[in-house]
């Protein structure tokens, strides 16, 4: 090892291989049999129950929990998969402490609720690493529906309609099908190729064809799908990023956080990616936090995440602030980026301060300097070329199940309006679209 | 701070807290370590008669019942008497009553039902310097099936028979140890009083099957494919025990019969419930070989600290004490009249309450579309179901109405007076004083 944290510049191998996958492992290891059971018995089975009230796809916690305490997790799994077919995912990367951990009786009474996401993959895990699928197609309905985007919106929508009986030919401008649970996820929250496993899983359903490498605008277009298909399902995300519109925006080392995310998911050998000494991540975002953490995973020196409102506007959690505090990671609040300065590649991160009153947020004139070599801009992603849907708030805009304002062409998940932009949401409109489209054809 | 020691049945011990007669007795060198560890008292494991002893199974010889994290709730087994030679065990047993005075050392005892081998083994251990003997007719398992153990304690008459030839071969305190694997627990105990025992002590344990394995069919704990039932012993049982002591203890044609009492016993707590139901001394076995002898040490603080706190400065002001209140259900007063209450404070707004109510009780909880339970208290009938369901403690709680209050579910004024079953309208045999 040539490099260490204190390395100037950008440089890769900051850490030794032993240290990096060490840092890289799984943040919440998964429970053993006891442990669940333990874990299980904690849950008082509610009435009317707040965590599943709390749970976008509504998954029945109380029950699944009680045939996991009773030694059954396939059948807990079913109960999961039945409501949210990437349930495994979602037991990794929800963020259940502020859906369903949240409202769990035991949190609000003790602080320590039922570790429902642990659970989640505890009995998920136990049915996909079986290697069974436990759903069947419906007869065939004759009826082919095109679904854009492979991720977690596209795959629960394709699911479904599979299951239904329906032809599905699922589309992906990337190479690889997953979307954000592929691409866009903290590597520490799905170790091990979870993202593509859980993908072959879904699949084996049957009935999907995926095609891969095309991008709606491009080698499809949504006229010629909707021609050759019954309905289409938009579910591409979210492909454009934000720009930050300061002096100095252009220079060497200034880089969008979903693409150092992407190239880190991605990479083999996680010492060949390269890392400032000095990292400030612009945003407040769990692209913000996903990028931080991991470039101090990596082995930068100081990481730093620049928001420019307050800890309670921060669109990230409370646990998201707290674990990327515990990693070494530097929060400031109130301060939005003013330049950045370099010789061709940044050195400097110009902050102000802000304060937000009648006018909005707008900066108090008291600025100060952050030493960086790598600027990651997570503000925000913006949709890709739509053309002749209606759109509000810079997505496609939905009514009911995710109909479009074009009869034929549902949409869900990030680029659709509504909703969080969280995987579980994503998962939840993708299959109430199906259901909607399924009912809708089925009346034709 | 409060004495412990106990004289039961002239068996003087520190305190009242006896190792029950079973593995943990089985030898020496457990009972030197149980000593060592504070217990007052121990009942060796059973003695059977002279010869070549009994075998064991070579599998497994217990099953237990799990709540979670694996805590042994209740344990089953089909473990034997003592399986080594009875001379060994009355060398061990004379050593150790020498080097440990001051403890109880009592004999169980099980041979077959003549007088001449009780006779002689009452000699065989009276050598010994024990303290005094317990008459195994308890154990539901094996021995049953040769015609001793609770073979004996489920016929009145043999119970009767064999205290007396004890009662007739010995000047060492009788113990008759009862199985709890009966109709009414009265008839064998008043059959012990009868042939003179000095004391009874119960509950054996429980015939039981633990769980049925359902990969190959065999109930469990198994044995080459087979199972056969065993005897049930742990906290499970203490609410069976207790109630089997209580009506031993309040019944009037054995007055004053000493009462050693067993069954569950894990805590000074249960240790406190049996003797305020009329134990003069308890025995323990499960929960010491769940934890060890260790807890003993916990015994021994508790129930002083709790002697202290209610002022009581020895063991008799305790024993006995909750009789009394024991009653019969046609005497309980119907003109008590509770209601639950829930304290909103405490709530924590899961639901179980009024899931159990409304599902299978009185219909008598609310709740609001914000979860804020309440009680209707023209439909509740007191069950007490929603407190037992409750997983907070205190949280909902009865309340007793005042005299002159309506009861909301009957319209009717609470009266002030006692009434029971015996004199209520409704019952055809009723006796009321007009």
């Amino acid at each position: 090892m040539t490099n260490s944290p204190l390395t100037p510049g950008i440089a890769a191998a900051r850490l030794d291989a032993e240290g990096l996958s060490q840092n890289f492992s799984d943040l919440h290891p998964p429970l053993d049999g006891h442990e669940a059971l333990v874990a299980a018995d904690r849950c008082y089975f509610c009435h009317d129950a707040p965590c599943m009230t709390a749970c976008p796809t509504s998954i029945d916690i109380p029950l699944f929990i009680r045939q996991i305490a009773t030694g059954t997790p396939e059948a807990a799994a079913k109960t999961i998969f039945d409501q949210n077919i990437l349930g495994g995912m979602c037991a990794r990367v929800c963020p259940t402490e502020t859906l369903c951990e949240e409202v769990c009786v035991r949190e609000v009474a003790e602080g320590k609720p039922v570790e429902i996401g642990r659970l989640q993959r505890f009995a998920t895990d136990t049915l996909m690493t079986s290697g069974t699928h436990p759903y069947t197609r419906a007869a065939p309905t004759g009826k082919r529906v095109a679904v854009v985007g492979a991720g977690p919106a596209g795959l629960a929508a394709a699911h479904r309609l599979a299951m239904k009986g329906h032809e599905v030919d699922l589309y992906d401008a990337r190479k690889k099908a997953g979307g954000l649970n592929e691409f866009g996820i903290a590597a520490y929250k799905t170790v091990d190729g979870f993202a593509a496993a859980e993908v072959d899983w879904l699949m084996q359903i049957g009935g999907i064809s995926l095609n891969l490498g095309k991008s709606l605008g491009q080698e499809i277009t949504l006229d010629g799908l909707a021609d050759t298909h019954d309905a289409v399902f938009l579910g591409m995300g979210l492909s454009g990023v934000n720009n930050l519109n300061i002096p100095g925006g252009d220079l060497d080392g200034v880089a969008d956080a979903v693409d150092f995310i992407k190239d880190l998911r991605q990479a083999s050998d996680l010492s060949s990616l390269p890392v400032g000494r000095n990292v400030v991540v612009i945003g407040g975002g769990m692209t913000a936090v996903d990028a931080a953490v991991q470039s101090k995973l990596l082995g930068a020196e100081n990481v730093t995440i620049l928001y420019r409102r307050d800890r309670d506007a921060m669109p990230a959690s409370r646990y998201e602030q707290d674990l990327a505090a515990s990693k070494g990671v530097r929060l400031i609040f109130n301060a939005m980026p003013v330049e950045i300065l370099g010789d061709g590649s940044v050195t400097t991160l110009v902050a102000e301060y802000t304060a937000s009153g009648p006018d909005g947020l707008t900066g108090t004139g008291e600025t100060f300097e952050i030493p960086a070599d790598e600027v990651l801009k997570a503000i925000g992603q913006t949709l890709g070329p739509v053309t002749g849907l209606d759109l509000v708030g810079g997505k496609i805009a939905t009514s009911g199940s995710g109909r479009s304002s074009r009869a034929g062409i549902w949409a869900g998940g990030d680029c659709a309006s509504g909703g969080d932009d969280l995987t579980v949401t994503a998962v939840a409109e993708g299959r109430d679209a199906a259901e909607d489209i399924h009912l809708t054809l089925m009346e034709g | 701070m409060a004495d412990l020691t106990t004289d039961f049945i002239g068996i003087k011990s520190p305190n009242p807290f006896w190792l029950a007669s079973a593995p943990p007795t089985d030898k020496e060198y457990n009972v030197r370590r149980a000593f060592e560890a504070g217990w007052g008292g121990v009942v060796w494991k059973t003695l059977g008669e002279a010869g070549p002893p009994v075998v064991n199974v070579n599998g497994p010889r217990y099953g237990a019942i799990f709540g979670a994290d694996r805590r042994l709730l209740g344990l089953n087994n089909i473990e034997l008497i003592t399986d080594r030679p009875l001379e060994v065990n009355l060398e061990e047993m004379t050593r150790v009553k020498k080097d440990y005075p001051d403890r109880a050392l009592v004999a169980s005892l099980m041979v077959p039902v003549n007088e001449i081998a009780w006779q002689t083994i009452l000699q065989q251990v009276a050598e010994t310097g024990c303290d005094g003997v317990e008459l195994n007719f308890g154990c539901p398992h094996g021995m049953s099936e040769r015609g001793m153990g609770s073979a004996v304690g489920q016929v009145p008459e043999y119970v009767q028979q064999v205290a007396e030839w004890c009662k007739k071969h010995t000047d060492l305190p009788v113990i008759v140890k009862l199985t709890p694997n009966i109709a009414d627990i009265r008839k064998p105990a008043q059959a012990a009083f009868d042939g003179g025992a000095d004391a009874v002590s119960l509950i054996n344990t429980i015939n039981s099957i633990t769980s049925v394995n359902l990969d190959n069919f065999a109930p469990e704990p198994t044995i080459d494919g087979k199972g056969a039932h065993g005897g049930y012993c742990g906290p499970a049982v203490k609410p069976i025990a207790l109630n089997m002591v209580a009506e031993i203890a309040r019944t009037q044609s054995m007055p004053g019969l000493p009462i050693s009492g067993i069954g569950g016993i894990t805590t000074w707590r249960d240790a406190a419930e049996f003797m305020a139901l009329g134990a003069g001394n308890v025995q323990v076995c499960t929960a010491a070989m769940t934890y060890g002898f260790k807890i003993v040490q916990e015994m021994i603080s508790g129930l002083s600290q709790y002697m202290d706190e209610k002022g009581m400065a020895s063991t008799s002001e305790l024993i006995g004490r909750a009789v009394p209140n024991l009653s019969d259900w046609q005497h309980l007063n119907l003109n008590h009249i509770t209601k639950a209450r829930i304290d909103p404070d405490l709530c924590i707004q899961c639901g179980r309450c009024y899931a159990a109510c409304e599902d299978t009780s009185h219909q008598a909880i609310t709740m609001s579309e914000d979860r804020v339970f309440g009680v209707d208290d023209s439909e509740c009938v007191a069950c007490n179901l929603c407190v037992n369901v409750c997983p907070v403690e205190g949280c909902i709680t009865m309340e007793t109405l005042e005299p002159g209050m309506i009861d909301e579910r009957t319209d009717k004024v609470v009266e002030k007076d006692y009434a029971n079953w015996t004199t209520h309208p409704n019952n055809p045999g009723s006796c009321a004083a007009e």
